[in-house]
């Protein structure tokens, strides 16, 4: 599903990604854990397409295309998701509206024609319900008033309605309580699919007790340092990622 | 002006004599008022307004024309176009009718206050426009009385070069509350209208005002409105702006007493060369009055606006409460904004602020909204009426405000399809 080679990146002419390999095959879900700075949420916004990061060698294949080719939108129609660290706020923007426009777009990005109003209130309102998302937050401005989990259960049900082959969360448990990152946690594991892989990025190994992945991965000085199955999480709790410092092992 | 002095009675003679001898010229960029805009563009016209216009050959489906509008007033060229109008059932003792009609049936009602709040010494244009009274609106709201429904006036320039000098007078008797909804359509090349509101709310009465801008883009309007209000009085206004090629609104709102309430509030979306100007002044002369100033620009091209806003409050205004706030956002390097924001404050006992902002689209935003498959331009889009939709907010009347989303909407599509495709 997506097969990344030697990636080399830079940000304001300092290296940030040095050579950084990883291949997820569809259905599977990988973790990558890593410090603080280790190039985590550069991975992240380089497959999904912002701007400002060069890209010095190497290449990313996903669905058998060239990914680093193309454009954001173009990359969400062919299955690509982001949830951010930070969702960001739109204001005067409405939720539903947002959310429909995104759910079309993608449609016709895919061939198919597009929901009108009660097909997608339809669609969206069993997902909204088991996310705990009110239709009073789907008539609100775009994260706007949000509270911090209600911003990341919001990303997780647009990956829902989106229905990505590749969801990619980038730090989704940063900044949630227990009972929020289980409910985060829940509509993740909901949308665990055969056809469906999923890249989970954090620091932490707490939300890997929620999703539990297929492999895990460490990223330190912008490379994959190691690589294990689920237990690999545990072990990084007790140890940390000291082993992991400038000019340790690689 | 043969068809201005068939059957003038003296006080308009005078009224009219008063307004050529106060216009001066047209205003100059030195005087502080017109520093952002200059009216070049003017020199060549006669002034001379365009005379009635031949019946539109649409005139046959005049009566139903007011669609959903309680009460809609057409003119053309600044005249009543009765075939284009409708005016519904009105309660007793409000009037409602040309300014033409009033003066030749009810030329009394129109002595004593015609010209009264509108000082044409100081404001040039508004001298103009009084030199050439002839038409426009007239709204005499009684005591105690509520007029249901808007009350949709618009204003068409057709015809080549077409010159219009409408005037509107509005007065609401204590208690009394209107709505008022105001468009200004057509236009072609050199067109010219020339406008002046005269507008007076007795203690506690409430008028809503909404003007719409949507002319021709090779035209030049100018508004002067000013709005005298009385204790615990309301005057609730919002401008959208996204036609004409010049566009100049000059508000002044008098708070005369105390309690009174003024909210000036507009969107101005320039694309083109075209240039906005909104100059508002609110004079806090009185104790406990509140007033709030929300205006967002969007500026693309080779746009400008200027957005001129001054908080007056003398020294016997103790408990002013005065806000204003103006946004813009620029879409091209080339986009001009002019921000003036004036606080002069002679009471001690006050709460004013102000702030503006100028900024371009919200780039995390951008990525975001195209992140989830919206491509660029309709990404952009989305943010855009976004931000227009905070300022649209202010407006109470939810017809209206959809009405001005659509509107902000189109000059959204319109600006952003290719040129010679506007399918």
């Amino acid at each position: 599903m997506l097969k990344i080679e030697n990636l080399r990146a830079s940000v304001d002419g300092r290296e940030i990604l040095k050579g950084l390999s990883l291949e997820i095959p569809a259905g599977e879900v990988h973790a990558i854990m890593g410090p603080n700075g280790s190039g985590k949420s550069t991975l992240s916004y380089i497959l999904s397409g912002r701007e400002g990061y060069e890209i010095t060698g190497g290449s990313v294949i996903y669905d058998g295309k060239d990914l680093l080719a193309m454009q954001p939108e173009e990359r969400a129609a062919a299955g690509v998701f982001l949830a951010f660290q930070y969702p960001v706020e739109i204001p005067g923007v409405p939720n539903a509206t947002f959310l429909r426009t995104a759910v079309n777009a993608v449609r016709r990005g895919r061939g198919e024609k597009d929901l009108d109003a009660i097909q997608f209130m339809r669609a969206v309102k069993d997902k909204s319900k088991k996310l705990g998302i009110t239709d009073e937050m789907m008539k609100r401005a775009v994260n706007v008033g949000f509270s911090g989990g209600e911003k990341k259960r919001n990303e997780i049900l647009q990956m829902a309605m989106l229905e990505p082959k590749l969801a990619i969360l980038d730090e989704t448990d940063s900044g949630l309580d227990i009972d929020a990152l289980r409910v985060v946690a829940e509509g993740v594991n909901m949308l665990r699919d055969p056809a469906r892989s999923m890249l989970v990025i954090t620091h932490y190994q707490r939300l890997l007790q929620y999703i539990v992945p297929d492999r895990v991965h460490v990223l330190a000085h912008g490379l994959i340092r190691r690589s294990g199955g689920p237990e690999l999480a545990h072990e990084l709790e007790q140890t940390g990622y000291a082993e992991f410092a400038e000019g340790q092992a690689a | 002006m043969s068809t201005v002095t068939e059957v003038s009675p003296g006080w308009l003679t005078a009224l009219r004599d008063a307004g050529k001898s106060n216009f001066k010229g047209l205003p100059s960029q030195r005087q502080e008022a017109w520093k952002y805009t200059g009216l070049n563009r003017l020199k060549a016209l006669a002034f001379e307004p365009s005379s009635s216009p031949t019946p539109s050959p649409h005139g046959g489906e005049g009566r139903g024309e007011g669609g959903s509008a309680a009460h809609r007033l057409a003119f053309i060229n600044g005249r009543y176009a009765v075939e284009h109008s409708h005016i519904g059932s009105l309660p007793t003792g409000v009037v409602l009718a040309s300014l033409a009609e009033i003066l030749s049936t009810q030329p009394a009602l129109l002595e004593s206050r015609l010209g009264k709040a509108m000082d044409t010494a100081r404001k040039p244009m508004a001298a103009l426009n009084t030199a050439w009274i002839e038409d426009g609106l007239v709204l005499i709201v009684p005591r105690g009385v509520a007029v249901e429904g808007n009350i949709e006036v618009v204003f068409l320039a057709d015809g080549e070069a077409p010159v219009a000098y409408p005037r509107l007078l509005v007065e609401l008797g204590e208690m009394a509350e209107a709505t008022l909804v105001e468009s200004h359509l057509g236009g072609a090349a050199g067109g010219f209208a020339n406008q002046v509101a005269e507008i007076v709310i007795g203690a506690g009465a409430t008028l809503r005002h909404y003007v719409q801008h949507a002319e021709a883009a090779e035209t030049t309007a100018v508004e002067t409105v000013t709005a005298t209000l009385s204790r615990d009085a309301a005057y609730k206004a919002f401008a959208l702006n996204a036609g004409g090629g010049l566009v100049r609104r000059e508000v002044e709102v008098q708070l005369t007493q105390p309690g009174g309430f003024a909210q000036v509030d507009g969107a101005y979306l320039v694309d083109g060369d075209r240039h906005t100007d909104t100059t508002v002044l609110i004079d806090h002369q009185a104790d406990h009055c509140a007033s709030r100033q929300t205006q967002k620009g969007v500026i693309d091209n080779d746009g400008r606006a200027v957005y001129q806003g001054k908080i007056l409050v003398r020294p016997n205004a103790q408990k002013t409460d005065g806000y204003q706030l103006s946004q813009t956002l620029l879409l091209s390097p080339q986009a001009e904004i002019d921000v003036k924001p004036e606080l002069e404050i002679h009471a001690d006992d006050v709460k004013c602020s102000h702030g503006a902002t100028v900024g371009r689209l919200d780039a995390d935003a951008l990525f975001f909204l195209r992140a989830r498959g919206i491509p660029e331009a309709e990404a952009r889009a989305l943010l855009i009426q976004g931000f227009i939709g905070g300022a649209l907010d202010e407006i109470d009347r939810d017809d209206v405000r959809e009405a001005f989303g659509l509107a902000a909407a189109n000059w959204l599509a319109g600006r952003s399809a290719p040129k010679g495709d506007v399918s």
